[in-house]
């Protein structure tokens, strides 16, 4: 008798296990959206802190209505090990999409990864709206194949080309204010240090051209370290040598806290700017042990100033909850509002319907206004750069303190572009003592 | 450039020899490849950051607690994973290859995969022949060369030296002459992991502490070991002196490519070993070991 019940119990129990996961209880109206990125890294933990921010704020207040119907928000986190694999984060976002059933995702950080993690959102027919690549290729997918890659948007940061523009700007008044400060004559002379990765491959090649093009300055050298270098001593000794006032950085990895250190601690008499996406962070002065002072990045946050209405509310809050100040990645706090927008102005979750609308929008984020550029342009889908839509802000460290320093009038002016609480960028101690010296 | 080039190359030598002596001790005596060798300069370094900075403790006392700890590790590793196995040679690979991604994981879930910064034991530099040098770097190339000092005394001025030596040269003729091989492979085990956590606390100050900073080093190592001639500490010493030679060059006369230090440096020794197979010291007798 038992021999015969012990199967049927199996089997009963196989079947109960196979079905009540899916029926799952009423699961109520929700909205699933998938926040993926290096969620072991500062980078996807803000993509993850700034959905969340949004999506508590969103549903607090009712949720989202569709077509009358009220909808709550329901974030799925997804660790994407983007840094070192991006096989994996084709799979975590294969994952997903596919087994968790998100209905859009939000975030992305490395190109090298988020290439494929678009080809799978696409295959998919998923809207994938990016925070965290910059490179301009992503965008131009759409320019040969817009059917298949229409489900890409990028809300932050602008891209590859525009963040060259941003930081010649920013080197040209860095340039400026020492020439000035310094009473330094003749050409400035520039050494351009950029990790060896695929999103700064264009960017070396449009500095190489327009330093001196534009800018009147010298280009000595260029310098690829690893992205993950852990020691530049030989870099900085080589760039010394070479007698740069500026350096030009392109840093997204690690490599930005070694080489910020290095650099103060040897007192290598060059300012800093561009690109050092470890400077972005509130970790970045201690990790430095200090040796990081007047480090200069382009950014998107900074304390106290205001890019537009919702930007201070946006990192005071931020703040008050993470005890951290928010890095560019937590602009999936405004795609998560962007989606919202869109469903309640549209009343559908039809994706084409969608897409048709994120492409008409205008809607002013806590980082920027927001529209994407025309799908007649070289880059579909991309932020809208300039003044009046997205602009970034340059950020130095100031003794402890990380201080907008541009978009600035006066020197380096940029259309009349500044926002309350930008300071004047400070030439580094180090180099008033070496340009100084008897 | 060119004082830069000599400078740069010597304080990188410095340090790969630290981590390169402790590797070869391993192959020398017990013939262990053990991939898990770096592991040890990383914990000794997460050590001193979480000693220091997050628990406040003096420099010195964090260093020393993070030397000890990082040793009783290595030895415990040694009694529990590898002893047991260590005549099959494959499997000392696999699962010290194993023990290695346990222990990157151990660092990621107690610090996150963020890069962190590590005191150090003095700030600022000197300027030695127009070339800046930072003290901790000197501080690293100073404690190298006395470390490889005591090292190389212990092996040949001592009778646990004599006893290691002679168990490289034939654990079983060691065994039948009275000698405790398994102590003296645990000793050798504890050696290598205060080399590598020395290492580890010395050039912490100097890099970023992150989970996979374990892989880079060990990838050279092999190489400076190889090059230098498996088994052979004297080999491993010069080794590593022209693996950090090569780097250093690489990123001085090709600053567009510094990136592929790495890589030429691999190309050197694949040169070295295709005209000299043994490596530049490679043991033709087995008496000739360490």
């Amino acid at each position: 008798m038992l021999r015969k019940v012990i199967p049927v119990l199996v089997v009963c129990s196989l079947l109960v296990l196979l079905i009540v996961p899916g029926c799952g209880g009423e699961e109520g109206n929700v909205i699933k959206i998938g926040v993926i990125g290096p969620m072991q890294y500062v980078q996807g933990e803000h993509h993850w802190y700034g959905a969340t921010m949004a999506a508590e704020e969103i549903n607090d207040a009712g949720g989202i209505d569709v077509d009358g119907e009220m909808y709550t928000i329901e974030l799925i986190k997804a660790d994407s090990n983007e840094m070192t694999s991006p096989t994996d984060a084709a799979a975590a976002m294969e994952k997903l999409i596919t087994v968790d059933g998100a209905q859009f995702v939000v975030g992305g950080f490395r190109t090298e990864s988020v290439f494929p993690m678009i080809e799978v959102a696409m295959d998919e027919e998923t809207i994938f709206l990016g925070c965290g690549a910059a490179t301009e290729s992503l965008c131009q997918l759409a320019v040969d194949d817009y059917d298949r890659y229409k489900y890409w948007f990028r809300v932050t940061p602008f891209n590859s080309t525009k963040l060259v523009s941003n930081s010649l700007m920013t080197l040209g008044m860095a340039g400026a204010i020492m020439q000035q400060g310094l009473g330094l004559e003749g050409p400035m002379t520039v050494a351009i240090l950029a990790e060896q990765a695929e999103w700064a491959d264009g960017m070396v090649a449009a500095y190489q051209a327009y330093v001196p093009a534009m800018l009147g300055m010298e280009v000595v050298g260029t310098w690829r370290p690893s992205a993950t270098a852990t020691d530049l001593n030989a870099e900085l000794t080589a760039i010394e040598d070479s007698g740069a006032h500026l350096i030009l950085t392109i840093l997204s990895g690690p490599v930005g806290i070694p080489y910020a250190r290095q650099l103060g601690e040897l007192e290598i008499p060059c300012a800093s700017v561009g690109i050092n996406v470890e400077a972005q962070k509130d970790g970045f002065w201690d990790a430095t042990e200090g040796h990081g002072n007047y480090e200069t990045t382009l950014n998107t946050y900074a304390e106290g100033v205001a890019l537009t209405s919702k930007t201070v509310a946006f990192i005071e809050e931020f703040q008050d909850r993470y005890d951290q100040t928010p890095t560019y990645n937590a602009g999936t706090y405004d795609a998560i509002y962007l989606l919202k927008e869109v469903i309640e102005s549209t009343g559908t979750m039809d994706t084409d319907t969608l897409i048709t609308a994120l492409e008409e929008i205008d809607y002013v984020g806590a980082g920027a206004r927001i529209v994407f550029m025309g799908t007649d342009t070289t880059t579909p889908h991309d932020v809208t750069y300039g003044p009046g839509y997205s602009t970034g802000l340059a950020t130095q460290w100031q003794d402890g303190e990380m201080k907008a320093v541009w978009p600035n009038l006066g020197v380096g002016e940029w259309e009349g572009v500044t926002y309350e609480g930008v300071v004047m960028w400070q030439i580094p101690d180090r180099v008033i003592a070496y340009y100084t010296q008897d | 450039m060119v004082e830069g080039i000599i400078i740069q190359g010597l304080i990188k030598g410095g340090t790969y020899a630290l981590l390169a002596v402790g590797f070869s001790l391993i192959f020398g005596v017990a013939r262990m490849i053990n991939l898990s060798h770096t592991c040890f300069y990383m914990l000794a370094a997460y050590g001193i950051y979480a000693f220091a900075k997050m628990l406040g403790m003096p420099l010195i006392a964090a260093a020393v607690l993070s030397l000890l700890a990082t040793t009783i590790i290595g030895i415990l590793t040694y009694r529990l994973f590898i002893d047991r196995v260590r005549e099959h040679h494959v499997t000392v690979m696999l699962i010290t290859l194993a023990l290695a991604m346990v222990f990157q994981e151990w660092m990621i879930i107690s610090f996150t995969s963020e890069p962190l910064g590590a005191p150090s034991f003095i700030s600022g530099y000197w300027e030695i022949i127009g070339v800046k040098v930072s003290y901790q770097h000197l501080l690293t190339f100073g404690v190298a060369l006395a470390v490889l000092i005591c090292v190389w005394a212990l092996l040949s001025k001592t009778r646990l030296g004599v006893a290691i030596r002679a168990t490289a040269q034939d654990s079983e003729i060691a065994n039948l002459m009275g000698i405790n091989v398994r102590r003296i492979l645990l000793v050798t085990m504890g050696m290598a992991a205060v080399l590598a956590a020395v290492a580890g606390i010395v050039v912490a100050p100097t890099l970023t502490l992150e989970p996979r900073m374990w892989t880079s080093p060990l990838v050279m190592i092999m190489a400076i070991v190889v090059l230098g001639g498996l088994g052979s500490v004297k080999g491993s010493f010069i080794g590593a002196f022209i693996i950090g030679f090569v780097e250093v060059l690489v990123v001085f006369l090709m600053p567009g490519g510094a990136f592929l230090k790495g890589a030429f440096a691999l190309l050197v020794m694949v040169i070295i070993l295709l005209v000299r197979p043994e490596g530049l010291f490679g043991i033709a007798f087995e008496e000739e070991r360490l």
